[in-house]
């Protein structure tokens, strides 16, 4: 022992205070390696239920699997959030689980990285996609590099759903789509889900995360409904294949699956088939899928709401191009929203692709110019 | 400032011991040192002078090349020291870059200290060793960690207490208005400890705020303790108040510890281009370890033997320091791709296989060749 590490517990002798609690501040770890996922599940068997019930009940189940878990954000307690996907969670776990905040959205996720750092799974609600930027230092600079600052001694399980994008006619900042920021993120999962079963199973599956993930959800499909079992359905970082096909390769995420599926069934009709993909993971894509897919198809289309420059969509066919050269019978094609700020109500039809605007899509690809 | 009316913003600064080196009497902060021996008045200025030994190595280390940067603590030990010193091992804090003073109180390693600085790594310890939590250079980022982790504390039924250390530059962002905001709410048991320190790299403390820092606490319903930051038992005592007001469940305090920066923001920094030189030694003659020199020889407790034994500590630290810091090993280069995730990641896991790929390529050919 060194001089220097002799003296230290001498100085700190005048604690006088070290009674208290005593020993150490606790180390998140041993009661909470991934969250475990019990069954059965309160969720009693398949039911009908929109998305936005359906990832109430993956929040309820989550909160009664883990006592760590507790969601912040505002006007989730009372009113359950503008879209009551918090519905009756505050009566049911109290206050001091279902936290309304003071209306900060940096503080709603600096608080979540303390929270995190003290062994919490704190879920942030972003009440919409345009008012996560507040917060974006806290994600980007704290949440996504925490692990890698501090070298994997400590975790942000933090889930941050996020409500986003368009077609609901809503004002500015409310219909944004603002992924790629963070896929662009190195440290940060994110994902996008299009439907009630899997919203259900992919909540629960990001809360039991031990890295932070981005939740986005569909506004547009809040009121959907589906059927939904407590499955949690395909891990998180795999895509899955919605429509089987063997001409084109569509890929898509959110509110445009259910969009895609629709295509897929109007080019039938023409004798062409589209394989519709739901990517779910936007961060890691599931390249495995989309590489298989477009080894089969040879033609690959991608659509997001999102901007084109600098989107998903690039990065992915980029990638497809690059492992899949050979395979290809056309450059990949993007369908997606315009380089513009989100357009007035009534313009955001323009924006938005469409069943129409996929199927010029999927024509380019085929090499069938109008 | 403009006119100003009675009773309008008291400023009472605390202090217990005079720069001249004089006990201050205090009734209401007395009471809260009663249990301060003479040996805890050495121990203190024994930590006050080892850290300024560290921080001058570290400085020395920087000029060498042994370190990428390095930002001195010069000034402060008291502000740190007194803190620090108040808290118990539960306890957790969240600081900025220049707590380095704190980070040796809390029980880290000296080489984990500048672990940072010479690039080996992007922290140097773990946090739940020591309770301390790896420093925010994103300025006043922590104060929302503070404000969480006390959340959680809070909801645990503990009585341990965050708290977030945070310079007068800090104040202007909004992350620090959010965290008092949050945790004036909340009532969270965490200490906001600003150590005004006169400087934001050039930027005077005038420039952030008009009024006394401490002043803004109230505005946010949060008491606020304004106290000598160069008054190693003033800060003892104002920590140890807000440390009592957070574990029985009084919530937040802010307490402004006034001191001064006495050498450049970081070893990058000439402070020469924008710091008044008189305004330098001003402070000169308020320095935090001289006061408490001066007051341990009025109590008759400086000797020659207590100048070699701290001599002969300090000394030890930083031969300590050097060797730890000169001895670290350069990180292998794959570790680049270590711990960015928790979970196993396809994507990033493929860079790492290609980059090992690309890297191998050079040995065989180096072999050969």
């Amino acid at each position: 022992m060194t001089m220097t590490t002799m003296m230290r517990p001498a100085a700190s002798a005048l604690l006088g205070q070290t009674s208290g609690s005593g020993g150490s501040a606790p180390r998140p770890g041993e009661s909470l390696p991934g969250a475990p996922l019990r069954t059965p599940v309160p969720l009693a068997g398949t039911t009908t239920l929109t998305m936005a019930k359906a990832i109430n009940a993956g929040l309820r189940q989550a909160m009664l699997d883990d006592p760590k878990v507790v969601l912040l954000g505002e006007d989730i307690g009372l009113l359950g959030g503008v879209f009551r996907v918090t519905s009756d969670l505050l009566a049911e776990f109290g206050a001091r689980r279902v936290i309304d905040t003071p209306l900060a959205e940096s503080a709603i996720i600096g608080t979540a990285v303390g929270l995190a750092y003290r062994g919490y799974r704190p879920v942030c609600e972003i009440q919409f996609d345009g008012f996560i930027f507040p917060g974006f230092d806290q994600i980007v600079s704290q949440v996504a590099k925490l692990h890698y600052r501090t070298q994997g001694r400590v975790s942000m399980p933090i889930t941050i759903r996020v409500p986003f994008g368009g077609g609901i006619g809503a004002a500015e900042h409310h219909s944004e789509s603002p992924e790629a920021y963070f896929t662009h993120t190195s440290g940060l999962r994110v994902i996008a889900v299009s439907d009630p079963q899997d919203a259900y199973g992919l909540i629960r599956q990001a809360i039991a995360s031990d890295d932070p993930v981005l939740y986005f959800e569909p506004k547009r499909r809040y009121h959907v409904k589906g059927e939904v079992s407590p499955e949690l359905g395909a891990p998180m970082e795999r895509a899955r294949v919605v429509a089987a096909g063997t001409d084109v390769t569509l890929l898509c995420y959110g509110a445009l699956v259910s969009t895609a599926k629709d295509a897929a069934l109007a080019a039938a009709d023409e004798g062409v088939s589209i394989e519709v993909i739901d990517l779910r993971s936007l961060s890691p894509v599931d390249y495995e899928s989309v590489e298989a897919s477009v080894r089969k198809t040879g033609r690959l289309v991608i659509t997001h709401e999102a901007a084109r420059s600098g989107g998903l969509g690039g990065e992915i066919a980029a990638v497809v191009t690059e492992r899949c050269f050979d395979y290809l019978e056309a450059a990949p094609v993007r369908v997606t929203g315009f380089d513009i700020p989100y357009p007035p109500a009534k313009l955001e039809s323009h924006h938005l692709p469409d069943l129409d605007r996929i199927l010029d899509g999927v024509d380019r690809a085929l090499g069938r110019q109008r | 400032m403009s006119e100003s009316f009675p009773g309008e913003n008291p400023v009472n600064l605390l202090q217990l011991v005079s720069p001249e080196g004089a006990r201050v009497a205090s009734e209401t902060a007395d009471p809260w040192l009663d249990d301060v021996s003479g040996a805890d008045l050495v121990a203190l200025y024994q930590d006050m002078v080892v850290v300024r030994r560290i921080d001058t190595e570290a400085t020395a280390l920087q000029r060498q090349g042994e370190l990428g940067l390095w930002p001195p603590l010069l000034g402060q030990e008291a502000a740190q020291i007194g803190s620090a010193r108040a808290l118990r091992a539960d306890d957790f804090v969240f600081t900025s870059y220049r707590e380095n003073a704190v980070a040796w109180c809390r029980g880290v390693g000296l080489t984990d200290i500048v672990r940072v600085w010479r690039g080996n790594a992007q922290s140097g310890w773990d946090p739940y060793s020591v309770g301390m939590a790896t420093p925010a250079i994103i300025i006043g980022a922590q104060t929302l960690h503070a404000t969480g982790w006390a959340l959680g504390a809070q909801h645990d039924g503990t009585d341990s207490v965050a708290v977030a250390y945070f310079g007068d530059g800090a104040t202007s962002e909004g992350d620090v208005s959010e965290a008092l905001v949050f945790a004036a709410s909340f009532q969270a048991p965490v200490i906001f400890f600003c150590q005004n320190n006169q400087w934001a790299i050039s930027e005077p403390v005038g420039l952030q705020s008009r009024a006394n820092l401490v002043d803004r606490a109230l505005g946010f319903g949060i008491p606020g303790i304004r106290v000598d930051g160069n008054d190693v038992l003033a800060v003892l005592a104002a920590t140890r108040m807000a440390l009592r007001r957070a574990r029985t469940g009084g919530g937040p305090t802010f307490i402004e510890a006034v001191t001064y920066r006495m050498g450049p923001h970081t070893t990058a920094d000439d402070p020469t281009r924008y710091r008044p030189a008189a305004e330098l030694e001003e402070w000169k003659a308020k320095d935090p370890i001289l006061r408490l020199e001066r007051l341990l020889d009025s109590l008759g407790l400086l000797s020659i033997e207590l100048a070699d034994q701290t001599r002969g500590l300090a000394d030890a630290a930083a031969a300590e320091l050097r060797a730890g810091c000169i001895g670290l090993p350069d990180p292998e280069p794959l570790t680049v791709f270590d711990h960015v995730f928790a979970t196993p990641n396809a994507t990033l896991d493929r860079q790492r296989a290609e980059y090992a790929h690309y890297l191998a390529s050079f040995d065989s050919t180096g072999g050969k060749a």
